[in-house]
């Protein structure tokens, strides 16, 4: 079985915390260190982001650290190897989100078959909506590459089933209509309700992840009281990005997730 | 010359792929909304109504139709083919651009939507929308790179005495694709209340398709003019291509003619010099803002820094249909660089009493290749789209 459905079906009984990382950073050499230490504390999803130059379904947080990355020297190939370098330790399923131009520039067909080989499990592609998905869910589906579609408040009944039939692992649902980026809760809370309700009318199929501008615990247990569970990504970049390099950072990240996960400290 | 001109040529297809290139590429928010832009669009277009209140602010506020005018001078300095000027110098506010902005700001009254955003570089694309606002009193927001604002500081202030709001962009390399990343999350963000004019035959489908159309009329007055005058169409057909609107503009009613059909690209310090924003010589397909074309972008498919010293043509990307129409042999595209583009300028100004946009006197460069090649019972068209007043800063720098 994926390792995505097993997450699944071994923890129906707790909410599902999936994690994003920016892939090189702070920088390329704490990328598996850090996804290691989220699985320790607490996170049962990775999703690795592929930095683009232009990122536009990401709001300033993940436009910072993708350009840090870019600087760094991270490349595809690199990205690759940290799974391979993850997957010597750990059975985390890992999800690669990025936008298509890199993936178009390395070769779809290798793209896809050394992201198999690597031990990734899913992809997410932002910029790639169900009318252009054409053109990979033929090569996912042969290398075994669990696709995940995402849904917005906007999206009609009509399309949330078309993406729920062609997801495969879970569907993200993005809580807001805008980029991503931690926002005040009461914000998140009110529009999301009747889109949850919605989305779970129409999403029969997969599991429903929900996501965009969650920062703290609470934000995490009301937004996902209702689905499987919920995904953090600029919260976690703005921790780290406001605690390295700084001595214990590492701590502050940590602690930081297992907050997320379970609402108080590792300690 | 190649198939198209054979057929009845007839891109894009239903999922507004010009062959291979196209689509729309963006974050499952913005699909509800390009499909009903595609919607209102198509009712738009088949409504007589509407056609008669665009072509009457054509008319009436922009200065249609512009002149077709004769170079005499400077088809004597050459001596051989006779040289026309497509006058889109002469519209209001002083280029092409606000055919695209009168025509989308039309839409987005008819669909309702209560606030404009756009993105700019050399500023035109933003004062034609800031002006078009004005006109119609809607909100108005225009992102512009702050390298750009810097450079193009004139056209800042436009914007802003007729009530824009311009708000300047850092990231990136701080230019107009930076401008759009930041007016696309912006459209991502308020997608319920807010249209997006873009400025060139770039972005998602409905976009490229759309802007064509509502630029074509560069090139069916051409004809018009042209047979009048001539009782012929030209031979050669030039305009600049940087996102490509004045181009398409231009070429799209001249598309299943026998017409020798030129588009010319910002070579920068040269097309091999690692600062050029010639895209369709120097680069490979990929996406970028909404859909597949040629791009500038490194082995990672990071998208590279243009460059040119026209702030027009500075964006490593170019429309669809130019990507489309660059494979066919449709077109030719050639590049000139940001010297061969200042000796047009002062060419042009010296000879003719026309000041050319930095964006313009690409096309106009390309003459120095191209007439030795031709003969006196031959027609060149130039599109001129647009003066040069915007640039002087720049121009005064090199004079």
């Amino acid at each position: 079985m994926n390792r995505i459905n097993k997450v699944f079906e071994d923890k129906k009984n707790e909410k599902i915390m999936s994690l994003f990382i920016t892939a090189g950073y702070p920088d390329v050499t704490e990328t598996v260190d850090l996804v290691l230490g989220f699985e320790r504390n607490g996170a049962d999803i990775i999703e690795l982001g592929i930095p683009f130059s232009d990122p536009l379904a990401d709001g300033p947080t993940i436009q910072y650290s993708s350009n840090i990355a870019i600087s760094k020297g991270i490349t595809i190939q690199g990205i690759f190897n940290m799974v391979v370098d993850i997957r010597k330790e750990s059975e985390i399923p890992v999800v690669l989100m990025g936008y298509i131009n890199p993936m178009l520039r390395f070769g779809l067909e290798n793209f896809f078959t050394t992201a198999a080989k690597a031990g990734v499990d899913g992809l997410i592609v932002p910029d790639l909506p169900l009318d252009e998905g054409g053109m990979i869910e033929e090569l996912a589906r042969k290398n075994g590459i669990q696709l995940i579609y995402l849904i917005a408040p906007n999206t009609s009944d009509d399309r949330m089933q078309l993406s729920d039939q062609k997801s495969d692992g879970f569907v993200y649902c993005v809580s807001v209509t805008g980029v991503t980026g931690a926002r005040e809760g009461s914000e998140v809370q009110q529009s999301v309700d009747k889109f949850i309700q919605r989305s779970k009318a129409n999403i029969t199929k997969n599991p429903l992840m929900v996501g965009f501008g969650i920062k703290n615990f609470t934000d995490a247990q009301n937004i996902s009281s209702e689905v499987e569970g919920f995904i953090v990504g600029s919260a976690l970049i703005e921790t780290i990005r406001n605690s390295y390099p700084s001595e214990h950072w590492k701590e502050v990240v940590f602690d930081f997730v297992h907050q997320l996960k379970f609402g108080y400290r590792n300690s | 010359m190649s198939v198209i001109t054979k057929t009845t040529y007839s891109e894009p297809n239903q999922k507004g792929y010009f062959g291979a290139y196209g689509g729309k590429f963006v974050p499952e928010t913005l699909i509800p909304a390009l499909n009903e832009l595609e919607k209102a669009y198509k009712e738009a277009s088949e409504d007589p109504e509407f056609e008669k209140e665009y072509l009457y602010l054509l008319r009436e506020y922009v200065g249609r139709p512009t002149e077709l005018s004769f170079a005499n001078r400077l088809t004597d300095h050459y001596g051989n083919a006779k040289i026309y000027l497509k006058r889109e110098d002469l519209c209001h506010t002083g280029a092409h651009k606000i055919n695209n902005a009168i025509g989308q700001i039309l839409l987005a009254l008819r669909m309702g939507k209560k606030r404009i955003i756009a993105e700019t570089g050399a500023g035109q694309h933003g004062v034609a929308t800031a002006t078009a606002c004005a006109k119609f009193g809607v909100e108005c927001v225009v992102y512009m790179g702050e390298e750009d604002m810097v450079r193009q500081k004139l056209n800042v202030d436009r914007m802003r005495l007729m009530g824009a709001e311009v708000r300047g962009v850092s990231s990136g390399s701080k230019t107009l694709k930076d401008a759009t990343n930041e007016a696309i999350r912006d459209w991502v963000t308020n997608v319920e209340d807010t249209f997006y004019i873009i400025g060139s035959v770039v972005g998602p489908h409905p976009y490229p398709m759309m802007v064509r159309n509502f630029h074509r009329i560069i090139g069916d007055e051409t004809k018009r003019q042209l047979m009048e005058m001539e009782g012929r169409l030209p031979d050669y057909l030039i305009a600049c291509v940087g996102g490509g609107s004045n181009a398409m503009g231009i070429f799209y009613p001249f598309i299943n003619n026998d017409v020798h059909i030129i588009g010319i690209e910002a070579g920068g310090l040269g097309v091999d010099s690692g600062q050029t924003a010639a895209t369709l010589t120097k680069g490979r397909p990929g996406v970028l803002h909404g859909s597949m074309s040629y791009l500038l972008h490194d082995q990672e498919g990071q998208i590279e820094l243009a460059h040119s010293i026209s702030a027009g043509l500075d964006y490593p990307g170019i429309g669809p249909e130019h990507a489309y129409l660059h494979d066919t042999n449709r077109v030719e595209y050639r590049a000139v660089t940001d010297a061969q583009a200042l000796e047009a300028v002062s060419l042009l100004s010296r000879m003719e009493g026309v000041i050319p946009a930095l964006e313009t006197a690409h096309a106009f460069a390309w003459l120095e290749e191209l007439m030795p090649t031709t003969s006196p019972d031959e027609i060149v068209v130039l599109n001129c789209s647009g003066r040069g007043d915007k640039d002087m800063e720049t121009i005064s720098k090199y004079l």
